[in-house]
């Protein structure tokens, strides 16, 4: 073998036992145990925090509240819907209150009028005409705003 | 170099070379190298699909809120992993898409009622597609296809490099302004993992959104699928997708 070769030969191994080296020691640990890509990310990316609870969770404590909601049209909404997120309030209640929206035209991120909103799923209401600037709840409860 | 400097006989250099790599192979004898292939698809197990009745999305943008909140996205009206668009064609048959703040404050109507020939909301979200472009083109394995058929980022081995948010066709994916890092909707898996249905999920109003196990004939996505004529976006991509919407105009894009 021509002197030139072995040394290129020697320079080749050189290259490759290094990258092998790298690809063994950079490599995490679970990598490639399902896929390619680190195992441990499946458990890490589920191990995040939960920020909305369930309306379950809610009736445990404001169970009339609750049943009040579920005895007419708005029985499939979730109480978060409207009051945010309830996974602080679960935690410490006395300290994390619930928003509460009584603010004037909450009702219509819903009911606003739009004819892209399909007329069958939602009863749209023309806030100018249906309340002339009153806020919803003086006239409706919040929680059977149906009646 | 160092090399230069101790002045290293050639024999001298590859007895330590040697020695270096009988050092490697021997440590590799404990914890052996292993070799990662590209693995098939699991036949048995979950496969996650998503179905959008645009019939009844009402667009409250509730979904999109809800999202932002659970999974600590960005504020800024920039980043969404879900958002809702309202699609407007006019008498003129002008298609105009407007999505301010994806959806969450709300929509103005673009056009006067009488020039309106058809509008409706398309809420939107990561297709978390079969063969995902996204997951093909990570150049470090940090975006993958979970077995149960979720679309993933391993933020802490992503590098940040964006090829992922361009070759995902239907925009669902982000650089998370603070971590620098690829982002996406996860379909909520630390919620199913707890047994909860994903946040947009639960907190739609109308119900529009269902997920489910599209390997499980019964489950709620199935049956919805089997009575319903749903369509996909972009069928062209062979994407594959799994998010499949009820009364898609083809208009839609």
């Amino acid at each position: 073998m021509p002197v030139q070769v072995k040394r290129l030969l020697l320079v080749f191994a050189f290259f490759i036992a290094i990258s092998v080296a790298l690809i063994y020691f950079l490599t995490p640990k679970s990598f490639g145990e399902y896929g390619h890509y680190r195992g441990k990310a499946l458990e890490e990316i589920s191990s995040t925090e939960i920020k909305y609870v369930q309306m379950d969770d809610c009736a445990m404590c404001h169970d009339s509240i609750a049943e009040l909601k579920n005895s007419g049209l708005h029985a499939t909404l979730q109480c978060e819907v409207c009051h945010g997120p309830g996974f602080n309030h679960i935690e410490d209640y006395e300290n994390n209150r619930m928003e509460i929206p009584n603010e004037g035209q909450f009702c219509m991120r819903c009911h606003i009028m739009n004819a892209a909103s399909p007329k069958k799923v939602i009863k749209q209401i023309d806030a100018v005409e249906h309340a002339e600037g009153e806020d919803c709840i003086t006239c409706h409860n919040p929680h059977q705003p149906w009646l | 170099m160092a090399l230069e400097n101790k002045n290293l006989s050639r024999q001298e250099f590859l007895k330590k070379l040697g020695l270096f790599a009988g050092g490697v192979v021997f440590v590799s004898t404990i914890n052996p190298l292993k070799m990662v292939f590209a693995t098939e698809k699991p036949k048995n197990g979950k496969w996650y699909g998503i179905a959008i009745d645009i019939e009844k999305c009402i667009g409250c943008g509730s979904c999109a809120r809800s999202c932002k909140i659970e999974n600590d996205v960005s504020q800024e009206p920039f980043y969404f992993r879900n958002w809702v668009e309202q699609y407007t064609i006019t008498n003129e048959h002008e298609i105009k898409v407007s999505s301010p703040n994806g959806g969450i404050d709300g929509f103005e109507q673009p056009v006067p009622d009488e020039d309106i020939y058809k509008t409706f909301f398309v809420p939107k979200m990561c297709n978390h597609c079969s063969d995902s472009p996204c997951t093909q083109v990570c150049p470090v394995g940090a975006s993958f296809d979970s077995p149960e058929g979720i679309v993933l980022v391993d933020q802490t081995y992503c590098i940040g490099c964006g090829y992922c948010v361009q070759a995902c066709p239907y925009g669902c994916r982000y650089i998370d302004p603070l971590k620098g890092v690829a982002d996406k909707c996860t379909l909520c898996s630390h919620r199913l993992e707890k047994g909860l249905d994903p946040a947009c999920m639960m907190i739609c109003p109308t119900h529009a959104r269902i997920y489910g196990d599209l390997n499980n004939k019964n489950s709620e996505v199935s049956l919805f699928l089997k009575e319903h004529n749903c369509a996909v976006l972009k069928p062209h991509l062979n994407t594959h997708s799994k998010l499949f919407y009820n009364d898609l105009n083809q208009e839609v894009h």
